[in-house]
This record gives structure tokens, C-alpha cells and sequence, in this order.
């Protein structure tokens, strides 16, 4: 084998389990010390493709190819005890999600362990020496520390790393990686993405998969952009990103919101004309701006931890969101946002300091006082799913939001439940469908339509895009900007990625160990970034740029 | 210093929790020796005959002042029911009003042979359950759809209607297996699988979903991308999590085990707790009954603790917690 010979040689792949296919006619190579994305939303077929070339495409599914060379393997009709001599050893696999792609019950040194004993590496003590230097090349500290402990013990951006040195343990000659960086923040990505660019650097051939062509951006040589199972466009990094060919390649890098500016559409079905309505309160777009109609002052919460000192969530946070204008607070894991909202939203009492609504007392006076003018302040989540009572249908959840909970009888107020989904842009018939049928684009949008069911005026949004594809995120951040415009709402708007942040809020709240490290109008905030957190982000945010 | 600060902590709150568990099994025995007391007297009869030898043994009007005075029958239900706790709380179970023997020794001849009928029903359940579980994970969806029908139907399946067609099958129509439990191992196959099999279908059903949902879940996808074979993933990571639910349903098993020994050792005329209860129940042998449901509580009690330890051990998440 020479050194061009490439590491994965795919030639007319067909995946389909049963009869319905998934991957259609995919062609691509991976030759050493290159890096090719595979690029799509969910369902495109993407993970499929990765798995086929591990022979994990689990029972009832059937490979075909015209070619299907795997680190100089002809992987098509491996026997299982041929694909088990390949996988681990000569091809390195990255699972998205760390929590669960390591076993909770085990150690991560075990985790590790396991890859070098199943293809003969060593002695017992070799192994354990190897494990340790295997953490220590992720960047984990304390390594033989962490050998010891299991997934549940560690953050995030640990388990990605303790994931990786299971991949890598016996030097792959291929790594693949699907969504690496998904559900980490953006600092924790950067960092991963900077350790897979060692990797490459270091000869591996990577196989890199993902729904947002900004995450790749900086790593992949070239892209190949998947819609419905095929392979739509691909090429060099460089062209892809700078002079796309294919609709649907240019509809992904709209959605990126990086570099997008306020109101500006981020997904081409937005192209409603953003009026106000006729009957939306004259008030609330002449004052915009005026009168606060969320204020806070210097909250503090701390919570109990068991056999240690109180954790101190939230510290003297103080803000003012305006009528008609969206207030973004960004920050990390554990930055105290949440406990933020939850404050606001007068659902945690705060230790100190208050939060008043329209001028009115809110956190400091009893739940019997806030309960008739609950209505004014609506919540959408993350995960809508599992704010959804499973047994209600769509209809039943905006009839139960509707009547304040008198009724689940969508019929009883099925006039207004139809006007709510064409608000949200969901068709009439989803109202007797269960949430849990619906895609993850569609579950938001009717989170934010029970939101609106009682006519509030203020928004808390947490995190809610951070689950969904960058594709379908520009979808629900379009829709939001179009129901502020509309209805002259107030958000207050959480995340950890500061490119939604920055595209969504007029100001800006950067928070870091429960204290406002920085704040002020967004593009002020962003432009000239006086805390060094705040640069820290900045740099950590993934752009379009290739190569960065 | 700091360190050290801190396991006395996680010691004092390791302690707080064993005295809790102790508090709450003293109010458990509490209850159940209230309920026992107030509850035995809705019975219809009269306590004094049962001394006397039943309802059938005609004793005299004397007889039976006597009985109660000798008995403490007499006096007030409050002064009764004191000195009964104040009597358990002194470890003094009473003598057995059918038996005349202490209940103390009474009970430690039965214990036994109860115990092995509910140690080895559960041990039989738990590989019955375990069998199914890999089998079906390894046979696909109709494997999976049949072992769930079948574990339904045997958890549905009452103890006295499944020792009548064992006893049916086995005893009488093939003769193999004796229809009276005897010491002899094949004396104690019959009843162990009466009670095994109900309990089999209830573990079978929790422990099956939790190995598929493991077997199919994102950390078994990437044991098998280093290399790990089907085995492998099962041995080292699917069993261990299929085995949490069984371990904490385990402790409740026990108690329904103690419940079916009553059916069982009845049909099959095999001495133990479950027999003795029944009977002491029917001849009013209050101090009988008492011991024999405070042992069970105990029993309970002390179960259900370890029950809890072990799964603390199997699953470090609930040890950090």
C-alpha cells in the first residue's frame, strides 16, 4: 500500500433497512492526513453511512457497494470475527453524545482498557500504563484520577475526551467522528476539534460528520453535503463554503447564524412578510425601549450540596428587558442561567434581591398573588418532549394552555387552537397527532404555540434551539423574530452558542460562575469585548471561515 | 484538613441514613404488631376457647374465666394491648395457645425450611428471568414479542391454580415428583416452582427491557466499534444493567415469596411459616399469629436493607447520590 492509496474507498454505497433505503449511490475517499465532513440534517442518511463502514448497521439492514475499502480492507461481506479484528484497531469510531456512548456502570479506564485488551495489546500492567498516557494525550488532568471514575462523574467535554482515547487507543489508521462537538459548549468544542485536528495532523485519515457546516469549517479539506440519503454536493472545503452549487447547500450555510445580523431570514421558507398585526397592542411598539417589563436586582441563589459548602448558582445578577426586545444571556454549563430564568419566571425563590414584572413586585410576593398574572409570562425549554404531558394530543395541550387548565377538550376551543398553529406554522391536522410522533422542529413550534395560548407578553426562552439541527434551529429562530415583530413580544433569550445569541438579542448579558461578567447592547458587547471571557468566547464560536 | 472535613461528612450522612433505616423498621414492627392485636379481635370467637382447645372443646363457664384470667383476657383492651408491646418489646413472643409451646421455639423450628423454599424460588426466578432475557435479546423481535407474552402470562398465573396443574402433570399423571413436599430434593421442585415462575414472569419483564434498551443503547454501539464481541457487550455492560431492576425489585420479591409460602406449603403439606400462619390464624392462636407476622415484618425490614446496600454497590450513580 503507498502512501496515496486512500484509507476509505466508497463507491455506490446502498444502504436500505428492509426495503426502505436510506443511503442512495454514496461515493467518497478518505486518503491519510485528510479530512472529509459529511454534512446534512438528521435522517439524511449521514450516521447510516459511518456505521456501514464499521458492519454496524444492525440486523435487517443490507450493504451493497460496487467498492468498500476500509484501511485497505475489502469490507464487503466481512465476516463478524473479520469486522471485529477491524474495528477498534485499524478504525477509530466517535460516537455523538459522551454521556451515553460510555457505559454509566463502568469505568472510563476500563472503557479505555477494553479496546487495547480485545485486539491483544499488551500485558495487564502495559495496558494500564498505556490507559493513563492515553488520557493524558486528550488533555484530561489528573489522569490516573479519572481512569477511576465513570462517565456520570465527569463534564461533558471529559467524556468526549475519554471517548476519544477509547477511539484512539491503538492508533487508528481511520478516525470517524459523528457529531463530536454536539451538546458542548463552544469553548469545550473548540477544544475537541482542535485535539481531532492533532490527530489528522499526526497522519490519521477523518471521517467527520455533522449538521452544521460551521462545525466542520475549520477542520474538513473537503465536504460532501447529504439530503435524503444522497450525496447532493461535495468538493473542496474551500468551494463549498465559498461558492455553493447546490440549493440545499446554500440553504445550510444560511442557517448558520454566525455573521447574520438581527431579523435578518435564516432558512428559506421564512418569507412571510413580517407586519404587525392589526391588533397587536399599540403600546408595546411605541414604548419599545421605554419601560422595563422584566426587571431584576442583584439576585443571589445558592443551593445546598451535600457534605460541602453551598454552591453559590446565581450572584448579584441584575438586568432590564424592554417592551418588544430581546434580551440574550449567554454563558456556559453552570454559568447560573437557568437558575436565572427559573427566577424570573418566579418559579425558585430568590435568596436575595427581586425581579418585578411591569413594575409590579413578582419574586418577593406569595405564588397566590403571581398566579392571575402568570398569564403575562410564557416558558419555552430545550427538550419540549418532556414538557408535554405524554398522554395529550397537540389539540389537547393548547386547549389545557388555553383554558388555564379547565379543559383538555381541544374541541372546545378549537378555533383558537387552529389560529395558535398557523401563528407557529404547523398544519391544522397536527392537532390530533401526539407530540411524540412529531419531529424535533415541530415539537418546539408547538411548544412556543402553548407558550402563546395565554396571550403573554413576555417570553422566557431557554435553550431553544440547542437540541435541534442548525437547518431546522434558522427555522424556529426565524419564527420567533417573526412573532416579536408580530405580536411585540419581549424574550428573554438563553443560550450557549453566541452566534444564535448575538443574531437574536438587542443586549446582551455574558454570564460565567453565576456573575454578569460583561454587558450591553449585543453588537457593542461583541465588537469591542472588554471582559477576557467574553473574548474567550468569541474566539471559541465556530464562523465559516475554513481553516480559520 | 479539608478532605478530612469532608468524609466526616459523608460519614455522618452514611450514619444518618442507617439510623433512618432503623427507625423506620422499629415503626414498621410497631405498626405491624398494632395491626395484629387490634385486628385479630374482629374475628369472631372468643380468644378463651381457642385456649381451651377450640370452639369443639365444650370447656365449662369456670373453665373459661379462668383462661382469661390467667391470660390477662380481662382487663381493659388499652391495659391489653400495653402490656403486649411492653412483652414484644422484651423479646417475650408468648406461648402458643394451640401448641403450648413458646412461639420463640415454635418459630425457630419453622424458619428453616421456609427460608429454603423462598431462597431457592428466588435464586430459580432470577435464572429463569435472566435465561429469557438473553435468549429473546439474541432471537430478534418475534423472540422478544413471544418471551413477553409468555412472562405476562406466567406472572399472571395465581400460586394455588399452578401447584394444582403441577401437581396434576408431574404427580399424578407422570409420577415423577412426589405431590407432598418432602426434605428429599425432589420434594422441594414442585413447590420452589410454583413460587419461582409467578416471580419469574415479573423479574423476566423489567429485566428484559432494561438489557434490550442497554443492548441497543449508544455505550453498546461503541463497545462494538472498539472491537467487543455480542458476548462481550452482554458479559460487560448489557447483564449489569439488566441486573439493577432485578436486584431492586428483589426485595419486594422476597415478601411475596413469604406471602405465596402460605399457599404453598398448604397445598403441598410441607411445614414452615406460610402453614403455621394459616393455622394459627383458624384457631385463634393470637400470640401464634403475632410472631409469626412479626417475623415476617422483621424479615421484611431487614430484606428490603440489604436489598437497598446492593444496589448502592451495583451502581456507583446511586452511591454518589
Amino acid at each position: 500500500m503507498t502512501a496515496a492509496a486512500p484509507l476509505l474507498r466508497v463507491e455506490n454505497l446502498d444502504v436500505a433497512f428492509g426495503e426502505t433505503p436510506v443511503v442512495l449511490d454514496v461515493s467518497f475517499t478518505v486518503k491519510p492526513g485528510e479530512c472529509l465532513a459529511l454534512v446534512g440534517e438528521s435522517g439524511s442518511g449521514k450516521s447510516v453511512t459511518a456505521r456501514s463502514l464499521m458492519g454496524l448497521t444492525g440486523p435487517g439492514s443490507t450493504v451493497r457497494a460496487n467498492a468498500l475499502e476500509v484501511a485497505g480492507v475489502d469490507a464487503r461481506g466481512l465476516s463478524q470475527r473479520a469486522w471485529r479484528s477491524i474495528r477498534g484497531k485499524r478504525v477509530g469510531f466517535i460516537l455523538q453524545d459522551a454521556l451515553t456512548s460510555l457505559d454509566p456502570l463502568r469505568k472510563i479506564g476500563k472503557e479505555i482498557d477494553d479496546a487495547l485488551r480485545l485486539h491483544g495489546s499488551g500485558s495487564g500492567a502495559a495496558r494500564a500504563a498505556r490507559v493513563i498516557e492515553l488520557l493524558e494525550a486528550v488533555g484530561l488532568d489528573d489522569p490516573v484520577r479519572r481512569a477511576g471514575q465513570r462517565s456520570g462523574e465527569l463534564s461533558g467535554g471529559m467524556r468526549q475526551r475519554a471517548l476519544i482515547a477509547s477511539a484512539i487507543a491503538l492508533d487508528p489508521a481511520l478516525v470517524i467522528a459523528d457529531e463530536p462537538t454536539t451538546a458542548l459548549d463552544a469553548t469545550i468544542a473548540a477544544q475537541v476539534m482542535d485535539l481531532l485536528g492533532t490527530l489528522r495532523a499526526a497522519g490519521s485519515g477523518m471521517l467527520l460528520i455533522s449538521h452544521d457546516l460551521a462545525a466542520v469549517a475549520n477542520l474538513a479539506d473537503s465536504i460532501a453535503v447529504m439530503q435524503g440519503g444522497r450525496i447532493v454536493e461535495s468538493g473542496p472545503a474551500e468551494r463549498i463554503l465559498g461558492d455553493p452549487q447546490h440549493p440545499y447547500t446554500r440553504a445550510l450555510l444560511a442557517a448558520v447564524p454566525a455573521g447574520k445580523p438581527r431579523f435578518a431570514p435564516l432558512s428559506p421558507a421564512s418569507t412571510r412578510a413580517s407586519a404587525p398585526l392589526p391588533d397587536t397592542p399599540q403600546e408595546s411598539q411605541a414604548q419599545a425601549g421605554s419601560r422595563p417589563v422584566l426587571r431584576a436586582e442583584s439576585l443571589s441563589k445558592g443551593f445546598a450540596v451535600p457534605g460541602g459548602p453551598d454552591f453559590a448558582a446565581v450572584k448579584d445578577v441584575g438586568f432590564e428587558l424592554h417592551a418588544g426586545r430581546t434580551l440574550g444571556v449567554v454563558g456556559e454549563s453552570g454559568s447560573g442561567k437557568t437558575t436565572t430564568a427559573r427566577m424570573a419566571l418566579g418559579l425558585l425563590a430568590p435568596d436575595a434581591g427581586t425581579v418585578e414584572l411591569f413594575g409590579e413586585p413578582w419574586s418577593q410576593v406569595p405564588e397566590a398573588a403571581r398566579r392571575t398574572r402568570r398569564s403575562a409570562l410564557g416558558a419555552i425549554y430545550q427538550d419540549p418532549l418532556s414538557s408535554f404531558d405524554p398522554r395529550l394530543s397537540a389539540g389537547a395541550l393548547l386547549a389545557d394552555a388555553l383554558s388555564f387548565g379547565a379543559t383538555r377538550n381541544p374541541r372546545k376551543h378549537a378555533a383558537k387552537i387552529s389560529e395558535l398553529l398557523a401563528l407557529v406554522d404547523l398544519e391544522e391536522d397536527l392537532a390530533g397527532r401526539n407530540p411524540a410522533t412529531l419531529s424535533g422542529g415541530q415539537r418546539q413550534r408547538l411548544a412556543i404555540a402553548r407558550a402563546l395560548a395565554p396571550n403573554p407578553r413576555v417570553l422566557i426562552c431557554d435553550e431553544p434551539v440547542s437540541a435541534l439541527d442548525v437547518s431546522i434551529q434558522a427555522q424556529v429562530l426565524d419564527l420567533l423574530d417573526d412573532l416579536q415583530q408580530r405580536l411585540g413580544l419581549s424574550y428573554l433569550f438563553i443560550s450557549h452558542d453566541l452566534s444564535v445569541i448575538r443574531h437574536m438579542s438587542d443586549e446582551v448579558l455574558v454570564m460565567q460562575g453565576g456573575k454578569i461578567v460583561e454587558s450591553g447592547p449585543t453588537e457593542a458587547v461583541f465588537t469591542a469585548p472588554a471582559h477576557p471571557y467574553t473574548r474567550t468566547l468569541l474566539a471559541a464560536s465556530p464562523g465559516l471561515v475554513p481553516g480559520r | 484538613m479539608l478532605a478530612g472535613g469532608r468524609s466526616t461528612r459523608v460519614a455522618g450522612a452514611a450514619a444518618r441514613r442507617v439510623l433512618g433505616k432503623i427507625g423506620g423498621g422499629l415503626f414498621v414492627l410497631w405498626a405491624v404488631a398494632t395491626a395484629i392485636f387490634f385486628g385479630i379481635r374482629m374475628i369472631p370467637g372468643d380468644p378463651a376457647e381457642a385456649i381451651m382447645g377450640g370452639p369443639g372443646s365444650q370447656a365449662s363457664a369456670e373453665a373459661l374465666a379462668q383462661a382469661r384470667a390467667d391470660y390477662g383476657l380481662d382487663a381493659p383492651l388499652y391495659v391489653q394491648y400495653f402490656s403486649q408491646l411492653w412483652r414484644l418489646a422484651t423479646g417475650d413472643l408468648g406461648t402458643s395457645y394451640s401448641l403450648k409451646t413458646p412461639v420463640a421455639e415454635v418459630l425457630g423450628e419453622l424458619v428453616p425450611p421456609t427460608l429454603v423454599l423462598a431462597v431457592l424460588a428466588l435464586l430459580v426466578a432470577w435464572a429463569l428471568a435472566l435465561v429469557v432475557a438473553v435468549l429473546s435479546t439474541r432471537s430478534g423481535a418475534l423472540g422478544s414479542a413471544l418471551a413477553s407474552g409468555l412472562e405476562i402470562v406466567s406472572a399472571a398465573v395465581p400460586h394455588f391454580w399452578l401447584a394444582s396443574v403441577l401437581i396434576m402433570l408431574f404427580a399424578t399423571a407422570l409420577g415423577w415428583l412426589p405431590p407432598v413436599s418432602t426434605n428429599a430434593p425432589a420434594g422441594l421442585v414442585l413447590p420452589v416452582a410454583t413460587l419461582a415462575l409467578p416471580l419469574a414472569g415479573f423479574l423476566g419483564q423489567v429485566m428484559r427491557d432494561t438489557l434490550e434498551t442497554a443492548h441497543r443503547s449508544p455505550f453498546a454501539l461503541s463497545a462494538r466499534a472498539r472491537g467487543e464481541s455480542e458476548t462481550g457487550v452482554l458479559l460487560r455492560h448489557s447483564l449489569r444493567h439488566a441486573a439493577l431492576p432485578g436486584i431492586a425489585l428483589s426485595g419486594w420479591a422476597f415478601g411475596s415469596l413469604l406471602s405465596g409460602a402460605v399457599v404453598v406449603e398448604s397445598i403441598f403439606a410441607r411445614p414452615g411459616l406460610g402453614r403455621s400462619l394459616l393455622s394459627a390464624v383458624s384457631a385463634r392462636d393470637i400470640p401464634m399469629v403475632t410472631g409469626v407476622a412479626l417475623l415476617s415484618a422483621g424479615a421484611y425490614v431487614v430484606i428490603m436493607a440489604f436489598s437497598d446496600l446492593a444496589e448502592r454497590l451495583a451502581d456507583p450513580r446511586m452511591a454518589a447520590a
